[in-house]
């Protein structure tokens, strides 16, 4: 029986390395010389900590700007995703209406949808409505993106507030409004800005609209992903270090939520 | 009460609204797009997609891709799943870090798997330490495409396995333990207890997940760019090519319909496929 624990947590610790080991190569990479990554062999410690490819990184043509896009790309799809989604996942949690069912599997069917589908046709749209090589555009697809998830997660979010509550502050006098405001919103606000996070990292990450959609604006991901091919290695590193920074200090953020988030945008 | 029905209409009208803007339209415009040439309803970017040289290893590629990927990561994600139930201390730690790539990008991840086997990488220091290869060599080149495409499997297990093991994992949740417990009590083997009440009890889940994981397989794409170029085609990496390169939005929708036709034609075999065995295993 103890051989069978060891066992087990032999394979358990291998498995956390495997996840964990390639993110602080990219560290040690990023913070590493710039000469470094054809120093052989490898050192697996970092040897002199210097931000000296951070700096060359953040001084090449287009990454503060890209990174300033991303980011605002990301909170304008967080904003639209939560506007639209919230409503609309609180309507199904509270209401018995025809066509329920109907929406739930529209929204359930929008998974299967390549992004392809949904990004090569609006390029050809985008460009007769003004939208094309704007920010808002991007924001526009990956809303669409985020926007399915955003409901399903806030309606179950909603599901677990009781409509005791609610139904206890309409009899106080509340409006059903007035109800909504200070009796669920407080309790869905960490559900709520948990969705809100989610949204973020999903426009965050994501390179194939945000790539044929722009042209000069572009995010850090299409930025990154069109200047690939004439990068140096040392640059790339520090592009995937910064890509993966903001999503690792997320998922830290909303770690209690991060499997009923992803359980339910999975389902 | 036909206010309350009124107020939830008009709760979901806007998301109904973008939906239909930002789906169904693009949708049906993806083939329109797809079926015409200059104004012309002609299936002639289909036929130009199937003439081009890289059309052929794209779809073997992505195929390829599928077919390696998507079990290995279901058998790993099952393993990690069977050994988070062993585990008594710590549990929520180990799955906090096991979660931990379900917020990394698809290109950030090509990126992370570029520095561990690039010429003068950490792989390959590890691998002549072994005295398994002789000094910086290169793997990821048009020359070497196994080696490529293992990269990208690598890449892709590391990246994407998370998410299986997350909807496993709430599988797992909703089996009763009486179930195993009372198997014990009548002398069945952990293999055993495994294999005839996890497993089948399990299979709504692995359906899922099998669904959701062959189409985002399917849209395999800067993983690929970042570690290959353009030396391992895939059909998405042909579409964005197609796109932003050619410029040609007309071959590129003809990707994108192959794409979604591919992915409709998995999720049904996978609702099939799993149902009848269900049933079969009902008797």
């Amino acid at each position: 029986m103890t051989i069978q624990r060891w066992l087990i947590l032999a394979a358990v610790l291998v498995l956390c390395l495997w996840v964990l080991l390639p993110i602080y190569l990219i560290v040690v990479s990023a913070f590493g010389p710039r000469d470094a990554v054809f120093a052989w062999p490898k050192s697996f410690w970092p040897v002199d900590f210097t931000t000296e490819t951070v700096a060359f990184f953040f001084g090449a043509q287009g990454v503060l700007s890209g990174l300033l896009n991303s980011i605002l790309v990301a909170l304008m799809t967080m904003v639209m995703a939560i506007a639209l989604g919230a409503p609309a996942g609180y309507a199904l949690a509270r209401f018995a209406f025809p066509g329920k069912n109907v929406y739930r599997l529209l929204v359930l069917m929008t998974r299967a949808f390549p992004i392809p589908v949904l990004a090569v046709p609006l390029t050809v749209r985008f460009i007769e409505f003004g939208l094309y090589d704007t920010l808002l555009g991007v924001a526009l697809v990956h809303t669409a993106l985020a926007l399915p998830f955003a409901v399903l997660i806030t309606s179950s979010l909603f599901l677990g507030i009781p409509r005791e509550l609610e139904e206890a502050a309409w009899t106080l006098g509340c409006t059903r409004l007035q109800a909504f405001r200070r009796v669920v919103m407080p309790l869905a606000m960490p559900g709520l800005a948990a969705t809100a996070i989610f949204a973020f990292i999903v426009s965050w990450n994501e390179v194939f609209a945000a790539t044929i959609l722009s042209l000069e604006n572009r995010t850090l991901t299409a930025f990154l992903i069109s200047v690939l091919g004439e990068s140096p290695l040392y640059f790339k590193f520090a592009g995937g270090f910064f890509l993966i920074v903001p999503a690792l200090v997320f998922i830290f953020a909303i770690r209690k939520y991060l499997f009923s988030l992803w359980g339910i945008a999975s389902r | 009460m036909p206010k309350e029905r009124l107020l939830a209409y008009l709760l979901l009208a806007p998301s109904v609204l973008f939906l239909l803007v930002f789906f169904a339209w693009p949708f049906a415009e993806a083939f329109i797009v797809a079926l015409q040439v200059r104004g012309e309803w002609s299936l002639g970017n289909f036929a130009t997609m199937a003439r081009d040289i890289n059309f052929a290893p794209a779809l073997r590629n992505t195929m390829l891709l599928i077919l390696v990927i998507v079990p290995l990561q279901v058998m790993l994600a099952l393993s990690m799943a069977m050994l988070l139930t062993r585990i008594r201390r710590q549990r929520d730690l180990v799955l906090y870090i096991w979660t931990i790539p379900l917020g990394i990008s698809d290109l950030a991840a090509g990126i992370v798997w570029l520095a561990l086997l690039s010429e003068q990488g950490y792989i390959n220091t590890v691998l002549d330490a072994l005295g398994l290869i002789e000094g910086p060599t290169l793997w990821l080149s048009y020359e070497r495409p196994v080696a490529l495409f293992v990269a990208v499997v690598a890449a892709e297990l590391w990246r994407a396995t998370a998410i299986v093991l997350v909807i496993l994992v709430a599988g797992v949740q909703l089996i009763p333990r009486e179930y195993g417990e009372a198997a014990e009590v009548f002398g069945a083997g952990a293999w055993q207890r495994f294999r005839r009440i996890t497993l089948p009890l399990l299979k709504p889940s692995l359906q899922s997940a099998l669904i959701l994981r062959t189409i985002l397989a399917l849209e395999v794409f800067a993983v690929v760019v970042a570690i290959s170029g353009r030396d391992l085609t895939v059909l998405m990496g042909e579409a964005y090519f197609w796109q932003n390169d050619y410029r040609d939005a007309g071959v590129a929708s003809a990707y994108a319909v192959l794409i979604l036709g591919i992915s409709i034609a998995c999720t049904l075999f996978f609702l099939r496929a799993l149902r009848v065995r269900e049933e079969t295993e009902m008797r």
